[in-house]
């Protein structure tokens, strides 16, 4: 129930961001004059100039799809697949998302690829200098996920956001984390995330497996997470069958895949 | 492929004025690269449009950068030919530096780098290809957002979005050297017979330890396939 | 040295009538003064080994470390004025980062040797500084294998298959031109490696010590990694067994 009243929250005030957002319009508008938005044209289908007529001053081109995400008993495990999309078309299929940020973190990435690679170069080097110091202290994912927070809002102020939905997953002193952060910054902790398409197919199938066991172990998490990743993979256009799973608990991290889904067709039989 | 409005211009005079006198020079291309075992086979069409109006039916789209590292650029003729300068110019001064030649993951950052940060202002898809003395034959794709991958076969520009399923179907691991050349002639040859942004002839470039060789197939000795 | 400066030392930017530089010299002084510390490059891999000079008994175990990570696959042993050798370390890992942010891998050795040679030596021809008071050797393991090079206050640097800075670097030489490094693992290295510390160890003239070690090899993945406590103390075990061995046989000639 927290969990809900918290996305409530969120939704409102996103509601609220895009009103502001709105007025800014005009000065948007002259900013991105003739030249910018004439090459925007020029990608296709990714221009957005949204509701309120208002040009946003990025478009996502190679784009990934959902990351879901569920805690279990001594652990978590996320999920996502390995298609990098290029518009509607299915270019590039080994894109991997799931980092292994350190010991203790793992982080997975939806939307923009581009963003995602040049955020990765800026964590590892983090993680570097951190390590450099030798101090037997190491980022932890409530650490990282407050930090990403900063850097997405940051760049939203600028009208220049990073094009992201990333779910930090990990250990805090022995016990299992896990936070989203979107494009505008907004952010949320919760055992149960899916970002994407997957936060309306997938994060009701997640809740009610969660609510009915809330002690779940690995294998059942994994077990479910599957299940939400096959039913994505029915429903959402922008999904691959190729999929990876990031598992972090005390016994370390493991990332697994890509691995193949399993689908199953023979409901067609009974059409027609 | 591009088309870049010309700023004075405005939107109710565009259909008094001939294309070719305001359109961006562009290779709307049909590019290709592919590793094979001890080298990779580039390849590009040779057309290069100012709107509909061919500017040139015998362009070079493979560009050298070191060596051993080409590049297939689409997009933007100007955009491209700036960015593998600057690349070229990078490289050499940084192999002087190394004292040995550059890798080809290096040069791909370095249009990496380029492609992302100015990816607002730029129209540039740009395939790297070539080997080096660490890891043999090597294609990384660079498309317009400005994301790096290395793939094992990689296709870009306008033309390629009608071959993709044959290349799907026809590529395998581990070809020959030869058997990539036929891959990469036939693959671009069905993409120009529909891609009317590309044509001309296919230019082809087998990069090895050896060093590169060129290699043109004229636009009358193109492949054919069925044309009803 | 012969003389003192006579006038002549009283700038890094000024030769003396003999074409020397004495701040270069004063400052390879400060290094001769610090602990002993060896760098070993095998077959397989870099060993550094550090004796760290322990000068009161109130100091916390394990603090002001001269050894340190530049970037993932680099490793650093300094010699010298510690403060002087954090800043060399902290240039080294800038120059890293920069390589990283730039190429998208780790920056090779040589050239990060060039860049940080070049910043040491830039500290020896102005007036307005000192030069940097320490040696540093540092060392990875890449593709073609491992590599090994150390850096001295006038900016002067060699790669290297074993080298030795500090107090004992004579003895040490010498001790490290009788092993057969090309052939040897890092397994070996690390117990010569401590081996040669506590041998040349001056326990009149300085009491205590510390030993620190690390390694950079085909084992660790190409990582630089402080060498694990078990396989330290084992090597540490050994070594004191050598010297006792050693001063047995030396009664036994009496």
């Amino acid at each position: 129930m927290i969990a809900q009243n918290t996305l409530k929250a969120q939704v409102s005030q996103n509601m609220a961001f895009l009103g502001e957002a709105n007025r800014y319009s005009p000065f948007l508008a002259a900013q991105n004059d003739s030249f910018h938005s004439a090459s925007y044209d020029l990608s296709a289908n990714t221009l957005v100039p949204d509701i309120y007529g208002s040009q946003r001053s990025q478009a996502p081109l190679t784009t990934a799809t959902s990351v879901v995400g569920l805690q279990f008993k001594d652990g978590v495990v996320i999920a996502a697949d390995v298609l990098g999309s290029y518009g509607s078309l299915a270019r590039f299929r080994n894109c991997q998302r799931i980092m292994k940020v350190n010991d203790n973190i793992i982080l997975g990435a939806g939307g923009d690829y581009a963003d995602f690679q040049y955020l990765k170069n800026i964590i590892e080097q983090k993680i570097l200098e951190e390590e450099c110091l030798d101090d037997g202290f190491s980022l932890k994912p409530k650490s990282l996920h407050c930090w990403l927070t900063r850097v997405m809002y940051n760049r939203r102020s600028k009208f220049d956001p990073f094009w992201n939905n990333f779910i930090i997953a990990g250990l805090e002193y022995g016990q299992p984390f896990m936070g989203t952060v979107d494009k505008l910054g907004t952010a949320y902790i919760d055992p149960v995330i899916a970002t994407g398409y997957g936060a309306y197919m997938a994060t009701p199938l997640l809740r009610k497996a969660l609510e009915s066991k809330p002690d779940l172990n690995k294998e059942e998490a994994i077990d479910i997470l599957t299940k939400a990743m096959q039913v994505l993979f029915y429903r959402d256009a922008r999904s691959f069958p190729k999929y990876q799973i990031g598992i972090i608990s005390k016994e370390g991290i493991e990332i697994r895949g890509p691995l193949t889904l399993e689908s199953n067709w023979e409901l067609a039989h009974m059409i027609g | 492929m591009a088309f870049v409005e010309a700023p004075f211009q405005s939107k109710t005079m565009d259909s008094m004025v001939p294309d070719w006198l305001s359109a961006e020079h562009s290779t709307g291309t049909s590019i290709m690269a592919c590793e094979f075992e001890g080298g990779v086979v580039i390849g590009a069409d040779s057309r290069t449009t100012t709107g509909a109006y061919i500017a040139n039916r015998v362009t070079d789209k493979l560009t050298k950068v070191t060596d051993h590292i080409y590049c297939c650029r689409s997009g933007s003729a100007a955009d491209t030919q700036a960015i593998s300068d600057i690349v070229s110019y990078h490289l050499a001064f940084h192999q002087m530096e190394l004292g040995e030649p550059p890798l080809v993951e290096t040069s791909a950052n370095v249009f990496r780098e380029l492609c992302y940060n100015y990816r607002d202002s730029l129209m540039a898809g740009i395939l790297v290809a070539g080997w080096d003395r660490r890891k043999g034959g090597q294609v990384y794709s660079i498309p317009l957002g400005g994301m790096c991958v290395r793939q094992p076969i990689a296709i870009g520009g306008s033309g390629s979005s009608y071959v993709y399923g044959y290349v799907d179907a026809h590529y395998k691991p581990n070809m020959t050297k030869d058997q990539t050349i036929e891959l990469v002639s036939n693959t671009l040859s069905l993409a120009m017979s529909r891609d009317g942004s590309s044509g001309g002839v296919v230019r082809l470039g087998v990069i090895t330890k050896e060093g590169v060789e060129r290699r043109v197939i004229l636009g009358n000795k193109l492949p054919q396939f069925y044309e009803g | 040295m012969s003389s003192i400066g006579t006038g002549y030392d009283l700038s890094a930017s000024q030769f003396s009538p003999d074409g020397r530089v004495f701040q270069v010299e004063y400052a390879q002084k400060a290094v001769e003064n610090s602990g002993t510390v060896i760098g070993l490059r095998g077959k397989d891999g870099v060993v550094f080994a550090v004796e760290k000079l322990v000068t009161s008994k109130l100091y916390e175990p394990g603090a002001n470390k001269r050894l340190f990570n530049i970037d993932n696959h680099v490793g650093m042993a300094v010699s010298g004025l510690s403060s002087d050798a954090r800043q060399i370390a902290e240039t080294a890992r800038t120059e890293a980062a920069s390589y990283r942010a730039q190429y998208g891998i780790g920056i090779p050795l040589k050239y990060l040797n060039d860049r940080v040679s070049m910043y040491m030596h830039a500290y020896t021809l102005y007036s307005a500084v000192r030069p940097y008071g320490c040696s540093v050797i540092i060392g990875a393991y890449e593709a073609d294998g491992p590599v090994m090079y150390m850096i001295d206050p006038s900016g002067v640097s060699y790669g290297y298959y074993g080298c030795a800075i500090g107090k004992a670097k004579q003895s040490a030489k010498t001790e490290i031109e009788k092993l057969k490094l090309a052939d040897m693992s890092c397994k070996d290295l690390i117990r010569e490696a401590a081996r040669i510390i506590y041998l040349l160890h001056d326990e009149l003239k300085d009491k205590q010590f510390e030993l620190e070690m690390s390694w950079v090899g085909n084992h660790t993945n190409g990582r630089h990694e402080r060498v694990p406590f078990e396989i330290k103390a084992e090597a540490e075990t050994k070594a004191r067994q050598a010297m006792d061995e050693d001063s047995d046989s030396d009664t036994e000639d009496m």
